[in-house]
């Protein structure tokens, strides 16, 4: 099982070796190829028929092709693969839909404990606080046991009504009351708690049926979990079927699944994956990046992700900047620094670096936690270095480490360590990121690697 | 096949009542994959690379683990080739035997170890929405219906609401929760619990926990901080640590046993919504790589919708059609 984690990148690098050099890329290579594009397919949870259709258009295109001269030819698999991949997600789309006569109705919809009731707090503080909207919750889960509750509480957290009526009516009244409420307290948004339901259950796939019918949603939204495996498509295909949704939202992203269900899912309804759910809390729902998921899918890191999540409040340019630096490792200590005030903003590092796939496989990497006062002494370290210092660490002699270590009240040791850890974790970025690149080789085995300051 | 011929006639044996129930609920994981297998074996009259590429899809449709799967299909490939088989019927059996060995459950115990002398103590863990709670208010009424006396303990202080779901289920079995204010530390919720559930000379306590994902560290430490609480208050328990898994679950739940059983030495497995159309076939590969027995299934949202796992009827259901035509 471990080797199923190795990233599509890898693998075919590895298989790639041998038509190295050649001038095309043969048919018995591209079988070659195609098998390992199909095993990390399957590994990921994309669902075989997909996979199938899926791989013999990467066969089609990738026959007979010159092997350019920039690219490996595993390289050039990956290339076709990506843009065969990020086509099929699709493009980016989290507009919600706004009803000509307010208020707009949003109706979420899904499997049991798919994180519909959560998705439902989290787009209405989204809504609210990206689109200046006023939504009002309606709660019409009357099966599960304190349905209501879990709403109100949410609510509660976010200062927003929550419209119930108890368990003992029917959901179809409860929306329908519901949306009439919402339009008298001129609410421009209302969002609909549905029940979790098997897309099999008839009696309760007619009522949601007949709630479509009563308020007519303007978006009827999808919930499934990242972690689905090969039933994913049987699900969204009878959503669909019955409901026409409009759109999916995809939650648990924030664990280490490849998330193929998602693939999977396009390719059976193609409606757009609206939002991603990153975690339990309220504000951690973000639009959808298909062409991240692409990456992830194929274990290729999402690098990207986690620089934009390090900048949300920095310009592309900056972003775009860092990420030049974390590719070619030239990071410095005034680079680090400002990291590590976002750590500190940030949250768990851990999130950060669950977005990486190859991260959690390094050593060390699971025992990491941040050490506030470590950061501290790290602060005082980097704040006492020149700026010649900070760029260069080379130049840091142990007369100037004297300095250094005098200047932030620390030892010359505290110093090394830091300057060590420095260096490691430079090396630890190249890897993860030359990853995206597909120029991972063989990993240097370094393994555990700390930042400086974990515990 | 002599094995599916003695699995046959021992599950024929055993009364009906136990058994229709978990039966009805796999009918449709059944009925699906036997189907499936005998077409096969119809469409293909020479066993040769397409026929190899269908049975693994058909195997990874049942979210058998992929190395599972590939492992054991490259094996009969290889068996094909050596035996000079070019028949599809004529592997047919070697395929069974194949699968049996690998998926084979027989020896398992669904039976949960009981404390023999006090207070049983089972801790529940899993990933966020699995099931947790709800298979924690089923198994409340299985106990219940044996006469023990059983305590919640409602240690997911954290998702709103899931306090008073605990407190829904402990009403409508009717045992008492042991619970503290949202956001309390879940260890002191435990600590506090196993002494009310000792005083009130329970039987049986049942933990809950919130979700997780495993790839959480902190939250992983959590958990494991609240085994410990446990071990000190009762230093036999936890009698049972069991993971919950989601049938519908993919090849994550691979990762998710893993870690969790790392955190928390997880003792069996929990699999719930097999009412579903998915098939939980994870579990095979899961039984195969990590030795973690399956104790129960969860078969819908009420409250007697929990069955012992029974590992011959599980394999049985599987092969049924195959079974049945030898
Ligand atoms: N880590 C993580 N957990 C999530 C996310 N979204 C939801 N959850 C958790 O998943 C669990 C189920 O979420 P709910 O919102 O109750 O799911 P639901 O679909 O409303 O469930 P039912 O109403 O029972 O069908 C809870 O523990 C949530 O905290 C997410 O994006 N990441
Ligand atoms: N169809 C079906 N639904 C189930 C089954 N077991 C649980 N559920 C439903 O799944 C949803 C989530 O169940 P919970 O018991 O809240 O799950 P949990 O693991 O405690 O969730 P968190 O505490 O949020 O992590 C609820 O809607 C349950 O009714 C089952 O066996 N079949
Ligand atoms: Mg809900
Ligand atoms: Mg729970």
């Amino acid at each position: 099982m471990t080797i199923a984690f190795e990233s599509l990148a890898e693998r075919l690098q590895q298989t790639m070796q041998k038509i190295k050099g050649k001038g095309k890329v043969s048919e018995a290579d591209v079988k070659e190829m195609a098998r390992e594009v199909r095993l990390a397919l399957l590994e990921a949870d994309v669902n075989f028929k997909v996979v199938k259709q899926f791989v013999n258009r990467v066969k089609e295109r990738a026959v007979g092709q010159e092997v350019m001269k920039s690219l490996t030819p595993g390289q050039q698999v990956i290339k076709v693969v990506n843009e065969e991949l990020t086509a099929l997600m699709g493009s980016e789309e989290s507009k919600i839909e706004t009803a000509p006569k307010p208020p707009t109705v949003i109706m979420m919809v899904g499997l049991q404990g798919a994180g519909k009731t959560t998705t439902t707090a989290k787009l209405a503080n989204y809504l609210r606080k990206k689109k200046n909207r006023t939504p009002m919750l309606v709660a019409a889960d009357i099966y599960r046991p304190a349905a209501i509750d879990q709403l109100n509480t949410l609510g509660k957290q976010l200062d927003m009504p929550v419209y119930s009526e108890g368990t003992d009516v029917s959901p179809v009244d409860i929306v329908k009351r519901g949306v009439e409420k919402a339009k008298e307290e001129h609410h421009d948004t209302v969002i609909l708690d549905t029940a979790g339901r098997l897309h099999v259950d008839e009696n309760l796939m007619d009522e949601l049926k007949e709630m479509k019918a009563s308020v007519n949603p303007d978006e009827i939204l999808l919930v499934v979990d990242a972690m689905t495996g090969q039933d994913a498509v049987n699900v969204a295909e009878q959503f669909n079927e019955l409901l026409e949704i409009s759109g999916v939202v995809l939650t648990k992203l924030d664990g280490d699944t490849r998330g193929g269900a998602a693939l999977s899912i396009r390719a059976v309804t193609e409606k757009p994956i609206k939002f991603a759910g990153m975690g339990e809390k309220i504000d951690q729902l973000e639009p959808f990046h298909p062409e991240r998921m692409a990456s992830r899918i194929l274990g290729m890191g999402d690098v990207l992700s986690l620089i934009e999540k390090a900048q949300t409040n920095v310009d592309e340019e900056k972003a775009k900047e860092l990420e030049a630096k974390l590719r070619n490792a030239d990071l410095t200590f005034d680079d680090f620094l400002e990291q590590i005030d976002q750590v500190k903003s940030m949250g768990p590092l851990e999130d950060l670096l669950g977005m990486l796939p190859g991260a959690n496989k390094m050593k060390g990497m699971k025992n990491m936690q941040v050490d506030d006062s470590q950061i501290g002494k790290v602060e005082a370290i980097v704040r006492s270095m020149t700026k010649q210092e900070k760029n260069e660490p080379k130049i840091i002699n142990a007369s100037r480490k004297r300095r250094i270590a005098k200047g932030s009240g620390t030892t010359v040791q505290d110093v090394n360590k830091l300057l060590k850890q420095f260096e490691d974790m430079k090396k630890m970025m190249k890897q993860m990121t030359s990853q995206m690149g597909g120029k991972a080789g063989k990993r240097k085995g370094k393994g555990g690697m700390q930042f400086p300051f974990m515990k | 096949m002599s094995f599916f011929k003695k699995l046959k006639d021992r599950v024929t044996n055993q009364t009906d009542s136990v058994t229709t129930k978990f039966k009805d609920g796999l009918q449709k994981t059944r009925d699906s994959f036997s189907e499936k297998m005998n077409t096969l074996a119809a469409k293909y009259r020479t066993v040769d690379e397409d026929f190899f590429e269908e049975l693994e899809e058909l195997l990874i449709s049942a979210d058998v683990g992929v190395n599972t799967v590939m492992e054991l299909v490259d094996e009969l490939r290889e068996i094909a080739k050596l035996e000079n088989v070019k028949n599809s019927a004529d592997i047919l059996p070697v395929i069974s035997e194949k699968l049996t060995e690998k998926l084979d459950f027989t020896g398992d115990d669904s039976k949960l170890s009981m404390n023999a002398d006090g207070m049983t103590v089972i801790l529940f863990v899993g990933v966020n929405g699995v099931g947790k709670t709800t298979t924690i208010g089923k198994l409340a009424h299985h106990f219940k219906e044996q006469d023990k006396k059983v305590v919640l303990a409602a240690g997911d202080t954290f998702r709103a609401g899931a306090i008073e779901q605990l407190g829904v289920w402990g009403d409508r079995v009717g045992v008492d929760v042991i619970k503290q204010a949202e956001g309390s530390d879940p260890a002191a919720v435990m600590y506090d619990a196993i002494h009310a559930a000792k005083s009130r000379s329970a039987d049986v306590l049942l933990c809950d926990t919130a979700g997780r994902l495993q790839n959480k560290v902190n939250l992983m430490k959590e958990l494991e901080k609240v085994k410990r609480v446990i071990q000190r208050e009762v230093p036999s328990a936890p009698h049972e640590v069991l993971l919950v898994l989601d049938a519908t679950t993919g090849q994550n739940a691979m990762a998710q046993a893993k870690q969790f059983k790392e955190a928390t030495d997880v003792s069996g497995i929990v699999l719930t919504k097999l009412d579903g159309t998915a098939k939980g076939g994870i579990v095979l590969a899961i039984r195969n790589e990590l030795d973690i027995p399956v104790k129960f299934v969860g078969l819908g949202e009420k409250v007697d919708d929990l069955q012992p796992f029974d590992a011959e009827q599980f394999t049985y259901g599987l092969f049924q059609t195959l079974a049945e035509e030898k």
